[in-house]
């Protein structure tokens, strides 16, 4: 059996910054997996590495055992490559797919500051999320061939809607929603793209911690629902620990730790990448 | 629910045939050269192009500013398409060339030719520039309709294009005939079937799948692309459909003149169409008709007398003459831009339940400020 996802020696590097150096990790089929470290430590940018928005310098991330993306440091970045393992993928032939493409393939995300439709209402903002699995084309559509496409998209958006508990919101603008209710209808939006495997970048960013503990219910019981696996960024402690089942830790763009929650909070190299280390002991 | 939809597209419907009743009743009773028909006529093939720029500026948020060009690609090869293989072959328009197209079609072949040959060049074009964003876009889809317009004067092509010498003779508005009869179409008529057509399209586009596609890319390009949508197939489908209706309208126009000549598909008619899409409201189709046929309207025939001595009784041949009312609509414009910058219609339709409220909103001010 396969990982769900895996990342082989994923190396971000940006000029002369390595953002993310040697990177590999793999989430199992419905678990949740947390990726925690200080700021600045290239968690976002190891999650645009999965997701399609950064093409990674060296290193491999496969889906399902297939290879979605693969690189080798080149051109310029062969000299300056400051990274580990530059050798390892250069017989390899160069695939980056888009962020589309990714999202077609079961991989959808959120964003870390929200990014809703902003002149759509909640409705629309769903809806819009179903247009990549409607068996349609631009003809069917504008001619009305394919209504029934479009009728079972509505369906399912109401559904969605429902199951959510945004339903009663769904003819107001989505930028008038309160923070969470914003937060919520990201996520409905992202499994509107029939996901297998969600990214949340910090869900619990801004939240309160009422806001936080109904976070932590909610992500649980959409993963049961849509029998789904995730993958966070997250720096809310409680909610990390409460739900995840394994935690990768990111220092200076370095994994410094992996393990069950219970492992990772006695970790020392955890505690003292996150409280600083004196100088004199 | 259900029925309310039903109540709304049926009112949407009785007005749209009551649109097409008057003017069919216009048609008949004026005279053919009234300028009543004139504007309608023009301002019919302005809301076409207007539309057509609206669904790439407003709805997919690609400020593009080649709608001239394409007008022109649609406009020239409707002329030559149409244009009776005896005219040229007799050396009346191509005086100075031996024209290379030796046959000809009818009006609806050469209306839908006009609309894929520039939704060709739409496509080619689309390839290296949509990469580009916002100004870059515009700068480049301009230039476009610059070079276009400069190839179409070159005399290398003179055989297709004749050159820098206008194209007549074709079929225009007054040979229309109904098909399978020899009764000719009313034009203005004509005009305001093919544009109504042409505009109904553009709204089931927008209101389908790919619409909510286009606007979720105008909306959030990052966003869009988390959720599956291809960025660059929705923007170049976009594009080609917009630059279609943009080379269709051309061909009316084309129509609509008797005579077309590329000097004419100058950048300052993608301007005027960009302005009438910003007085309309970007994102709203039936405000960017409104404003076509009021901007038609005001720049033909009610502020003529500030061009030719006499405006509204006042007769001063000093002040009121030649350009004058470009002067007046530049400070149009900028009143508009800075007191009125969504436009007549913001990003909303026309509806009835919308103009009911207004009118409520506005009485009950009135009656309030006579209390007081």
């Amino acid at each position: 059996m396969n990982s769900i996802l895996e990342l082989r020696n994923v190396t971000m590097q940006f000029g002369g910054v390595v953002a993310v150096n040697d990177f590999s990790m793999h989430i199992e089929e419905g678990e949740i997996v947390a990726l925690i470290g200080p700021n600045g430590a290239g968690k976002t940018t190891a999650f645009n590495c999965i997701t399609g928005v950064y093409e990674p310098t060296n290193g491999e991330i496969l889906y399902r055992g297939h290879t979605i993306a693969v690189s080798h440091p080149r051109g310029r970045m062969r000299r300056n490559y400051g990274g580990a393992h530059g050798d390892l993928y250069t017989s390899r032939r160069v695939i980056s797919p888009s962020p589309d493409e990714i999202t077609r393939l079961g991989i959808a995300r959120t964003f870390q500051n929200i990014r809703l439709f902003k002149s759509m209402t909640v409705y629309d903002n769903v809806l819009t999320a179903m247009h990549l699995r409607a068996r349609q084309n631009v003809f069917s559509a504008v001619f009305r061939i394919s209504w029934k496409e479009e009728r079972r998209m509505r369906e399912e958006t109401e559904r969605l809607l429902k199951e959510q508990d945004l339903y009663q919101y769904r003819d107001e603008k989505a930028t008038s929603l309160p923070y969470g209710k914003q937060r919520r209808l990201e996520i409905a939006r992202a499994l509107a793209t029939e996901p297998e495997l969600l990214l949340l970048d910090e869900p619990a960013a801004g939240m309160n911690p009422q806001e936080t503990r109904e976070l932590s219910a909610f992500i649980k019981e959409i993963k049961e629902r849509y029998s789904l696996s995730v993958f966070m960024i997250e720096h809310h402690m409680d909610l990390v620990m409460d739900i995840s089942d394994r935690i990768y830790v990111l220092d200076f763009g370095s994994p410094i730790a992996e393990g069950t929650p219970e492992e990772i909070q006695k970790n020392q190299r955890v505690i003292d990448a996150y409280l600083g280390v004196r100088d004199d002991v | 629910m259900n029925r309310e939809k039903r109540n709304r597209l049926i009112v949407i419907w009785v007005g749209v045939a009551a649109v097409y009743l008057a003017v069919l009743i216009c048609e008949l009773t004026l005279r053919p050269t009234a300028m009543l028909l004139t504007v309608l006529k023009k301002g019919a093939i302005y809301s076409l192009v207007a539309v057509s720029m609206n669904l790439l500026n407003g709805f997919t948020g690609l400020f593009s500013l080649g709608q001239a060009g394409f007008m022109l690609i649609g406009a020239y090869t409707y002329a030559i398409l149409t244009m009776p293989s005896e005219v040229k072959t007799s050396q009346s328009v191509y005086k100075y060339y031996e024209c290379f197209i030796t046959f000809d079609t009818g009006v609806f072949a050469g209306l839908l030719a006009a609309g894929l040959i520039a939704a060709l060049f739409a496509f080619l074009i689309g390839w290296p520039v949509l990469r580009l964003k916002s100004d870059y876009l515009a700068i480049a889809t301009l230039g476009f309709a610059e070079i276009i317009r400069a190839i179409c004067q070159w005399d290398v092509l003179g055989p297709v294009t004749n050159g820098a010498n206008l194209l007549r003779s074709y079929i225009d508005l007054t040979r229309v005939i109904i098909p399978f009869t020899d009764i000719p179409f009313p034009p203005t008529l004509f005009v305001f079937i093919v544009s109504g057509v042409c505009i109904l399209l553009i709204v089931l586009l927008i209101n389908s799948s790919y619409g909510r596609a286009f606007k979720a890319i105008r909306d959030d390009e990052t966003a869009a692309e988390a959720m599956g949508i291809n960025l660059f197939r929705h923007k170049e489908l976009s594009f080609v459909i917009s630059s279609f209706f943009a080379g269709v309208s051309g061909a009316l126009l084309a129509m609509f003149q008797y005579t077309v000549q590329a000097q004419q598909f100058k950048t300052m008619m993608t301007y005027e169409i960009l302005l009438i899409v910003v007085i309309g409201g970007i994102g709203s189709i039936s405000g960017s008709c409104i404003a076509s046929f009021l901007y038609i309207t005001l720049s033909e025939w009610w502020l003529r007398g500030l061009d030719m001595g006499t405006f509204l009784g006042i007769n001063a041949p000093g002040i009121f003459r030649s350009g004058f009312r470009k002067l007046v609509f530049s400070l149009i414009i900028m009143v508009i831009v800075l007191f009125f910058s969504r436009g007549i219609m913001g990003d909303k339709e026309l509806s009835l339940t919308r103009m009911r409220l207004a009118f409520r909103r506005a009485s009950s001010r009135l009656r309030k400020e006579a209390h007081s």
